[in-house]
């Protein structure tokens, strides 16, 4: 079985999110990146589909060439190859990017991939639709928002969280799934594995994206407002538990 | 303990990393009762680099002085229940390494603390998890151990609130937005909880302290620096053991790691890996940052090498498949230009300290130390490798923090020997000398900035001339020769012989001025001040307890205008000194003339000879006798002149300005071609004719840990005037010496045969091969090492307790693993050479 898992380089914030001056960015400067953790989820579920069916796993992104750093991590938790579609610094809309991804799907393999994973949504622009346009470009059914998958005989099986239940899909490979934190537990890479991750090639490839109207185009970034609302410790040890007691019943009214 | 901002306080400590919270609790334990402990992080853990060290100590290090300060740190860590007991071991890959164990072992001994060899075999029984395979021995620490800093912090705290009664304030959260300066003085720190008055600030911000120091206008020279380190768990072989640490700390001195148990981790950390200095702006703050504003993402291609080193060392453990990297930071902390903390009072502003760079290791002790400085002007262990003065008005720029940052970074755990140069910021200070000892090929060696020539290769000829003298002098090891030249030791034989001119010294040079001068001076030195104009007076310069703050010489140019001249070394510190003594309202200006004046010293029989032939004025015997000073005028150079000398010669010390120092060297050079004056370097004024002279050292047999009476330097006797530190000084006088500075020889260079060797400086003394220690506990160790040419002996200079200080004592020496018979030459002050000192009275 051949899995890919698709990933998307983003500035690691703390609670508070600077921006650029210009609002088109965050301020990355002291600042390292990584990726959602529902992407970590997706590379370890691709890792661990291969390990029980056999075949590949394969780390995809597009993004500038230090998006490489990201890829390795996806090596170094046993994938077994990376593919970086490479950009300029530039920022590409959802569209573009399903565009280019699809088109690099393709061209990364001539047989195609069995399960495409993505993250349920990217940790930084959050605008929920590249897996389904990916899906959709290459004629592939799409799940989103999975927390439970279990693949077996060409079939995917796929559960959602909802509200007071579940939902449960069955769909035919080849298929895009998005995935939620929680899935499964992303392994920590050994430091031999990320040793040799470091020294493992990555291919690099020009994306091909068709530019058409009708996109979704980013006008300004908003931080969202922090809560900066102090933190009081009522106290230590059994001491502390009448003022608790009256904060539940009074101020939250849950007692 | 109080959480309402105060509008006032004794003290405020910002920072509440080890650093401050230690700082807060030795205060109160030393009596400030109503102390503020700020930090802009919250508690426990506010951010800085206290919540991410590694948190182990190594007590062992070639300083005294940090060593002392770990030591006394891990009795504080036990003390408050935060410390285990692990060892360290400390392995080497190479030879050259294995040889740098032997003098860990050799510094131990020389500072008091256990530490051994081990052989392959036992290092193995002791970490049974490291590849033997690839060392070839280790260095074993049985002191060492791990702390929980968080922990201590809390338990300081709580001590500080108990010891004042409740007058610690400790205020998380709070953001300083400014410090406020009236009149030379702090007055109050401006928070974002309101502005607290206060004539006592001290910053114990870790890498933010530059930040805080600029908000009063003075600097602090730090930089933030990338360590890098990972934590590898769980593994399997650690859950056999209970608690946090069960094996000793290891670490790999050759590839710049360690690697350290922690609970069921091994904590993976490197020095290796290519400098990575931070802007302190460019930090992310609290809310900003994922982890901490101290603990940034790992650079993954600067660890790789790292890793390999790791994985070479520790393979089954880091090998462990149930293991993986769980946490991974380049972690912040503070290095400074030379690699020690950065304490002590900020001169330009009264009242403002800087507690910073200090390591979790020394975190505790510093803590006391700069607590005891702060109330009492002293501190038990000596801190003048750490006082923040020593970089005062040369190494404070950004530029010169970056470059010798950059340059120390790769130094530590290095094998750094003692005499080793910096090479970044070269040249920075220099006198108008400078361009004519470059074209002599001089070798430069940097004291306090101050380009100053050691030796002169254009002097190789004299070693012909002095073979004779020079045959089992020359040191044929390359560590014991690495930053020497023998052509120091005919440098120094042709001066005795002829003449030499010495300069610059880099002197601190401060003038007083002003009706109140000779009345505050005579209240700072042991010596008597107020002495005919024209004299000159060398005294200690001492603390309350009697010990030395420094050294120098005191001279009278007029009734109310003195000239104090003190070692390069000492120059900022003892501007610090003077300064904060000046009384208020006191008529005394105190003027530095460090850059204004150059000194060019010219010493050796022919010295007179030589500069009759230039000066306008009679500088006879008669004219011009020793010890006194006056105004001379050398050819056109208007200069002034000391009759003293360090070197144990007939000469001057003449001093002009830097803009006519050029012309002061060519007519001295000039003058004295008939005699064949040469210049020679500091290794003879400062090493070579110094130690026959037995002159002692600020910094080396001159500390606050010794007294006068021991350092043979009590001929002042006591005067009648009051001074700082009369009182311990008279009881100094009285009592028996514990420890006596003698200058011993070395008898035998090889006892057991092969490559003679020479000691150079730092050496445990041993009477039947245990190191001896006096009744105060002192270890009695090599104070200073050089050889003297002239009486044809390698010497040493050492505090020896009663029972040993005796004139042809038979003691031994240990240097680099072996034992060298040496021979108590002299006890006391007394000369080696020429000790009626008539070369300088005639």
């Amino acid at each position: 079985m051949k899995v890919l898992a698709c990933i998307k380089r983003v500035p690691d914030t703390g609670a508070k999110i600077v921006l650029t001056e210009d609002e088109q960015r965050i301020d990355t400067s002291g600042l390292g990146f990584t990726m959602s953790p529902h992407e970590e989820c997706a590379i370890e579920e691709a890792v661990a589909q291969v390990e029980t069916h056999g075949g590949s796993a394969h780390v995809l992104t597009l993004g500038p060439p230090e998006a490489d750093e990201q890829l390795r991590t996806g090596l170094a938790m046993q994938a077994d190859e990376a593919t970086l579609l490479e950009t300029d610094e530039e920022e590409w809309s959802p569209r573009a990017t399903a565009d280019a991804l699809a088109d690099g799907i393709d061209r990364l393999d001539d047989e195609g991939f069995d399960l495409l994973l993505f993250g349920n949504e990217s940790a930084d622009a959050a605008n929920y639709q590249v897996a389904v346009r990916v899906a959709s470009e290459l004629g592939y059914p799409c799940v989103t928002g999975i927390k439970d998958l279990e693949v077996e005989d060409g079939t995917a099986i796929a559960k959602r969280e909802i509200s007071g239940g579940e939902e449960v899909y069955e769909v035919d490979l080849p298929a895009v799934v998005t995935v939620k934190e929680g899935l499964n537990e992303p392994r920590y890479a050994s430091m031999r594995a990320k040793m040799q991750a470091r020294r493992q090639e990555i291919e690099s490839v020009e994306p091909r994206a068709e530019t058409r109207a009708g996109g979704l185009e980013k006008v300004r970034l908003e931080a969202p407002e922090t809560d900066d609302s102090p933190a009081e410790i009522l106290g230590e040890g059994s001491e502390a538990v009448p003022e608790i007691v009256e904060i539940l019943a009074e101020e939250v009214e849950v007692v | 303990m109080s959480d309402a901002f105060p509008s006032s306080a004794d003290t405020v400590v910002i920072g509440a990393g080890i650093v401050g919270n230690s700082l807060a609790y030795h205060l109160a334990d030393q009596g400030r009762e109503d102390i503020l402990l700020l930090d802009k992080g919250p508690l426990p853990d506010p951010g800085g680099s206290t919540g991410h060290a590694s948190n182990f100590l190594m007590p062992v290090e070639h300083s005294k002085e940090i060593t002392h300060l770990t030591r006394r740190s891990i009795e504080q860590y036990e003390d408050m229940d935060t410390f285990t007991n692990s060892g360290g071991l400390e392995v080497a890959r190479t030879e050259e390494r294995m040889a740098e164990l032997e003098r860990r072992v050799q510094s131990a001994a020389a500072w008091g603390e256990p530490g051994r060899l081990l052989s392959v075999e036992e290092i193995e029984e002791m970490v049974p998890y490291l590849n033997t395979d690839i060392i070839k021995g280790g260095f074993y620490s049985p002191g060492a151990g791990t702390c929980d800093p968080l922990r201590a912090g809390e338990v300081m705290r709580a001590r500080a609130d108990e010891y004042t009664d409740g007058g610690l304030t400790v205020s998380p959260n709070t953001t300083v937005l400014d410090l406020h300066v009236e009149d030379g003085a702090i007055s109050a720190v401006e928070t974002d909880r309101g502005t607290v008055k206060a004539d006592e600030v001290a910053i114990a911000c870790g890498l933010w302290s530059p930040k805080i120091a600029a908000m009063a206008g003075v600097e602090i020279p730090l930089t933030p620096a990338v360590h890098q380190m990972v934590s590898v768990g769980p593994i399997s072989f650690f859950e056999d053991y209970e608690g946090e640490i069960s094996f000793p700390v290891v670490r790999d001195m050759d590839t710049q790691m360690y690697e350290r148990q922690h609970g069921n981790d091994l904590e993976v950390g490197s020095y290796q890996h290519r400098p990575i200095l931070w802007d302190v702006d460019e930090i992310p703050s609290i809310d900003e940052a994922p982890l901490s504003p101290t603990q940034p993402p790992l650079t993954d291609d600067a660890f790789e090498q790292s890793m390999h080193d790791a994985l070479e060392i520790v393979p089954e453990l880091l090998d462990d498949p149930e293991a993986g990297v769980r946490h991974e930071i380049d972690g912040l902390l503070s290095v400074t230009p030379d690699g020690a903390p950065l304490l002590g009072p900020l001169q330009d502003v009264d009242g403002l300290w800087s507690c910073a760079a200090v390591w979790i290791k020394e975190a505790p002790a510093v803590g006391e130390a700069v607590a005891q400085w702060m109330t009492r002007g002293w501190s038990d262990i000596d801190l003048h490798g750490s006082d923040i003065n020593r970089f005062y008005e040369y190494g404070n720029s950004r530029q010169f923090v970056k470059n010798r940052a950059h340059e120390g970074f790769q130094k530590i755990y290095g094998i750094v020997h003692p005499h080793e140069q910096w090479q970044s910021s070269r040249p920075l200070r220099t006198s108008p000398f400078y361009d004519r000892q470059d074209d002599l090929e001089a070798r430069f060696f940097e004291a306090a900035g101050w380009e100053r020539p050691q030796w002169y290769e254009s002097n190789e000829d004299l070693l012909e001339r002095y073979a004779e003298e020079l045959e089992g002098l020359e040191r044929p090891n390359e560590w014991d020769s690495r930053w020497w030249s023998p052509i120091i030791l005919a440098e120094h034989l042709h001066m005795r012989d002829e003449v030499a001119m010495v300069g610059d010294m880099g002197f601190g040079i401060f003038d007083f001025v002003g009706e109140d001068a000779c009345e505050f001076l005579e209240g700072m030195a042991v010596g008597r001040i107020d002495v005919d104009v024209g004299k000159t007076v060398y005294t200690p310069i001492l603390a309350e307890n009697g010990g030395f703050v420094s050294d120098l010489t005191i001279a009278r140019l007029g009734p109310d205008h003195f000239r104090l001249i003190t070692g390069g070394a000492a120059a900022g510190s003892d501007r610090a000194w003077f300064g904060s003594h000046i009384p208020e309202n006191a008529d005394v200006t105190m003027i530095d003339n460090s850059e204004s004046l150059c000194t060019l010293g010219v010493w050796g029989p022919s010295a007179r000879e030589v500069i009759q032939s230039v000066a306008e004025e009679d500088v006879s015997h008669e004219a011009f006798p020793p010890y006194t000073a006056q105004e001379v005028t050398i050819g056109e150079v208007d200069a002034w002149a000391m009759r003293l000398s360090y070197v144990g010669e007939r000469g001057w010390e003449l001093y002009a300005p830097m803009g006519q120092g050029r012309r002061l060297w060519e007519l001295v050079e000039e003058a004295g071609e008939d005699h064949d004056v040469r210049p020679v370097g500091m290794g003879v004024y400062g090493t070579t004719g110094r130690l026959e002279k037995g002159y002692r050292l600020h910094g080396h047999e001159l500390e606050l840990e010794y007294d006068p009476s021991e350092a043979g330097l009590s001929f002042h006797g006591i005067k009648e005037a009051d001074f700082v530190g009369k009182e311990a000084y008279a009881e100094a006088l009285e009592t028996e010496d514990a420890a006596t500075l003698c200058t011993l020889s070395v008898a035998d260079h090889a006892p057991e045969g092969g490559e003679p060797r020479f000691m150079l400086g730092g050496e445990p003394i041993l009477d039947d091969g245990e190191v001896i220690v006096d009744e105060e506990g002192r270890e009695s160790y090599v104070t200073s090492a050089g050889t003297g040419p002239t009486v044809g002996k390698h010497l040493l200079m050492a505090y020896l307790p009663p029972e040993y200080a005796e004139e042809g004592r038979e003691l031994a020496v240990e240097y680099m693993g072996q034992q060298y018979p040496v021979t108590v030459e002299i006890a006391g002050s007394e000369p080696l050479f020429d000790p009626e000192n008539d070369r300088i009275r005639s």
